[in-house]
């Protein structure tokens, strides 16, 4: 019999299958097939393994070997190389900034795997989502056989308590104490809700963890179920994530099959079933109260609190809600116990934090880390640094309903309370990076356009008010604000929180009123000396030929789209800025270094 | 597939899937190496590298990993097969048949102890 000598993790997560991953796979398997090796090795596809940035990945084992950027074409060469020869093809290794590239596996050895603890996304990337055998080998269902046979429910609510936990999509209420109000109210009918709505710009943590590992939020909304004395529940996701869907059905479908799911759990008597529900894609859907209007098949527009949906939910019946990510800590926190948790993280935000690092940062992707880890731990050791020797300004947390944190802050630590502090909040946990190119003003502006689009327009506030503030923003960043203009943003900010209906408009002026107590000098530049610090408001800028650079090589000349830019060959060139559309063509083309921005 | 009842059936599951998926534990306390060159298949390595891996199975030993290597220049010593242990110099074995690979199992890995009438060279070539 021929016995298995290596096993292949493929990555496929969503960044990798779109990098490329289906055909590298296709590739590798032709490779093996080619010379004969598909007896004695193993192919696994498994959940994101957190570096996009360096994907499509793919670990060997035993060894460990962890290969990067992958092209279908590489694969003839790492099977006959590697697998065949045991020779490590150094090429497509993941490098290690700074050191040499390493043959070991850089799980052991990388600063952006060994900083990370991970808890809610401690499979992704290690098991096969699709086989509910390996989501067992790694202690699956171990946690909803503990809760049926030994534990009562009151008992898992006061673990849950214990533990510090608190809710992972924004807020940070307790979980603990959310299950006991809910299982508290009286009620036959019961329901468990699954906020997989994520809608941030910048976040995937939700999707990655779905994608890697459903079988853990099929077992922790179990477990919720039986805690809180539901038998129903539903998994609200958008339809932008067919693959989180798919594997998710599978998950129920091979969970039923084996008793673990459905009628008559283990045969301890408990049943729990659970359906999908698609979302359009609306933002305000991830607000708890305009979620369950969805669930209901209504249009998705948040109810007025209290009453609370621990009260009155789905249908009118008592209902919890948690996020994806709070759910994949359960099943760890009941087999490991609450202490074993409430020692990691800081005093008052225990656990870990699953991070998506975007924007203009070295290695873009998913991290799982401690609370209270340093803002420039994130920046430099995680995430590798600002690309392009540029320097870091700022960073913006909790998405389009957060505020971001300058580089003064960077010593922050990372937590509910101290970003709080600092005007932001933990959101979702999307991290978008800024460096100095980026203007502060065109960011807030961007934040409040995504939600004036995204306003459900059922209170007034939010519908009107925040419409308002973008208006201002736009003559701001066309160089036409007054200073009056920045009391008006800062007055109907907290107007527009104070009074709207919802999460969405309560944090929606957040960018704005961040980035004016911050960056409040940019926003002056543009008012007083109708200048864009940062060079990108293109009302505010006019790009330039440096004389002595140019060599008249005609090449901006060519690429120039609307034709604004004249001069013979050999001769120096001249931008016309009445004709400029500031596409930024000529700058990208130029080898000379003879463009430049200027902001007067 | 029968309905999982109890925890002793989720147990067995679990020790079944973890076997076949040892493979993905890098953190292993030590390394062999089986040469795979042409020489050392010539000389029979195939039937050495099975018999490694069933030997450990048999004794449920699963902190070593076996991997192949190329040919290490040892051709008229083939079969060889190198033994890594954190922290502890390389070992190198020549003429290992299925029969001596049982000792260098038993006397090296279990208790410890240089089989010396196989080996090569001490340290890294």
């Amino acid at each position: 019999m021929p016995i298995e000598t290596n096993t292949i993790l493929m990555c496929a997560g969503g960044a990798c299958i779109s990098a490329g991953e289906e055909s590298c796979l296709d590739a590798l398997k032709r490779s093996i097939e080619k010379y004969g090796l598909g007896d004695v090795t193993r192919i696994v596809e498994t959940g994101c393994m957190g570096m996009c940035d360096a994907g499509p990945l793919m670990v060997i084992y035993p060894e460990g070997v962890f290969y990067q950027k992958l092209e279908a074409k590489d694969m003839e060469t790492i099977v006959s190389e590697h697998l065949l020869k045991g020779r490590v093809v150094e090429a497509k290794l993941l490098e290690s900034p700074g050191k040499e590239v390493k043959i070991t596996s850089p799980f052991d050895e990388h600063p952006f795997f060994t900083r990370q603890v991970k808890i809610a996304t401690r499979n992704m990337g290690v098991i096969d989502p699709l086989s509910i055998e390996e989501y067992i080998a790694h202690d699956g269902y171990f946690a909803l056989t503990k809760v049926l046979t030994e534990m009562s429910p009151e008992q898992v609510v006061e673990v849950l308590k214990k533990s510090g936990l608190r809710g992972r999509g924004g807020a940070g209420f307790p979980t603990g104490l959310k299950w006991e109000l809910t299982r508290k109210v009286p009620g036959k009918e019961k329901f468990v809700l699954c906020n997989a709505d994520e809608g941030d710009p910048g976040a995937f943590m939700d999707r990655s963890i779905l994608e890697g590992d459903p079988h853990t939020i099929l077992e922790a909304m179990a477990i919720a179920g039986y805690a809180v004395g539901a038998n129903k529940g539903y998994i609200y996701i958008r339809a932008e994530y067919p693959l989180a869907i798919e594997r998710l059905r599978e998950g129920i479908r091979q969970a039923k099959e084996m008793g673990l799911f459905g009628e008559n759990i283990l045969g301890s008597g408990f049943s729990f079933d659970l359906e999908i529900r698609m979302g359009a894609g609306a933002f305000v859907c991830g607000e708890e109260t305009a979620l369950i209007e969805s669930v209901e098949g209504k249009r998705g527009q948040p109810r007025v609190k209290p009453p609370f949906p621990a009260e009155v939910g789905l249908w009118g019946k008592p209902t919890l809600n948690n996020n994806v990510e709070t759910y994949a800590n359960i099943p760890s926190i009941i087999l490991k116990g609450a202490e074993w948790f409430s020692r990691i993280g800081t005093e008052k935000s225990k656990g870990t934090k699953v991070f998506c690092l975007a924007g203009k940062i070295q290695n873009t992707g998913l991290v799982e880390v401690p609370m209270g880890i340093t803002l420039k731990e994130m920046v430099y050791d995680i995430g590798g640094g600002i690309p392009g020797n540029k320097e870091f300004k700022a960073v913006q947390t909790g998405g389009p309903s957060g505020g971001c944190i300058p580089k003064e802050h960077l010593d922050t630590s990372i937590d509910y309370e101290s970003l709080r502090e600092l005007g932001t909040m933990m959101g979702s946990g999307g991290m978008i990076f800024m460096d100095e190119e980026t203007c502060m003003v065109d960011v807030a502006k961007y934040f409040l356009e995504f939600s004036v689009d995204e306003s459900c327009g059922k209170c007034n506030p939010c519908r009107e008010g925040t419409r308002v503030m973008y208006e201002i923003l736009q003559r701001i960043t066309s160089g036409e604000g007054t200073m009056e203009d920045l009391d008006t943003l800062e007055n109907l900010g907290k107007m527009i929180m104070d009074t709207s209906l919802c999460g969405l408009g309560q944090s929606a002026p957040q960018p704005v009123i961040s980035t004016l107590r911050y960056f409040r000098e940019e926003y002056e530049a543009h008012i007083r000396e109708g200048k864009c610090p940062a060079k990108v408001c293109r009302p505010l800028i006019r790009y330039e030929v440096i004389p002595e650079n140019c060599v008249g090589c005609t090449a901006c000349a060519r690429v120039c789209p609307v034709n604004a830019i004249s001069g013979a060959v050999k001769k120096v060139h001249e931008i016309d800025p009445e004709i400029c559309t500031r596409c930024g063509s000529c700058i990208s083309v130029c080898r000379f270094g003879a463009i430049h921005i200027v902001s007067p | 597939m029968a309905k999982v009842k109890s925890l002793e059936e989720l147990m067995k599951i679990k020790e079944q899937t973890v076997k076949g998926m040892s493979l993905r534990d890098s953190s292993k306390k030590g390394k062999l190496l089986v040469a795979m060159g042409t020489c050392g298949i010539a000389a029979g390595a195939k039937d050495t590298y099975q018999a490694l891996v069933s030997e450990l199975a048999d004794k449920n030993i699963q902190d070593f990993a076996v991997l192949q290597s190329g040919c290490m220049g040892l051709c008229d010593v083939e079969p060889t097969v190198k033994v890594e242990i954190e922290s502890q110099e390389p070992i190198v074995y020549g003429h290992v048949t299925p029969a001596q690979v049982k000792r260098i199992v038993q006397q090296h890995l279990v208790e410890g102890k240089v089989v010396s009438d196989l080996l090569i060279k001490k340290g890294e070539l």
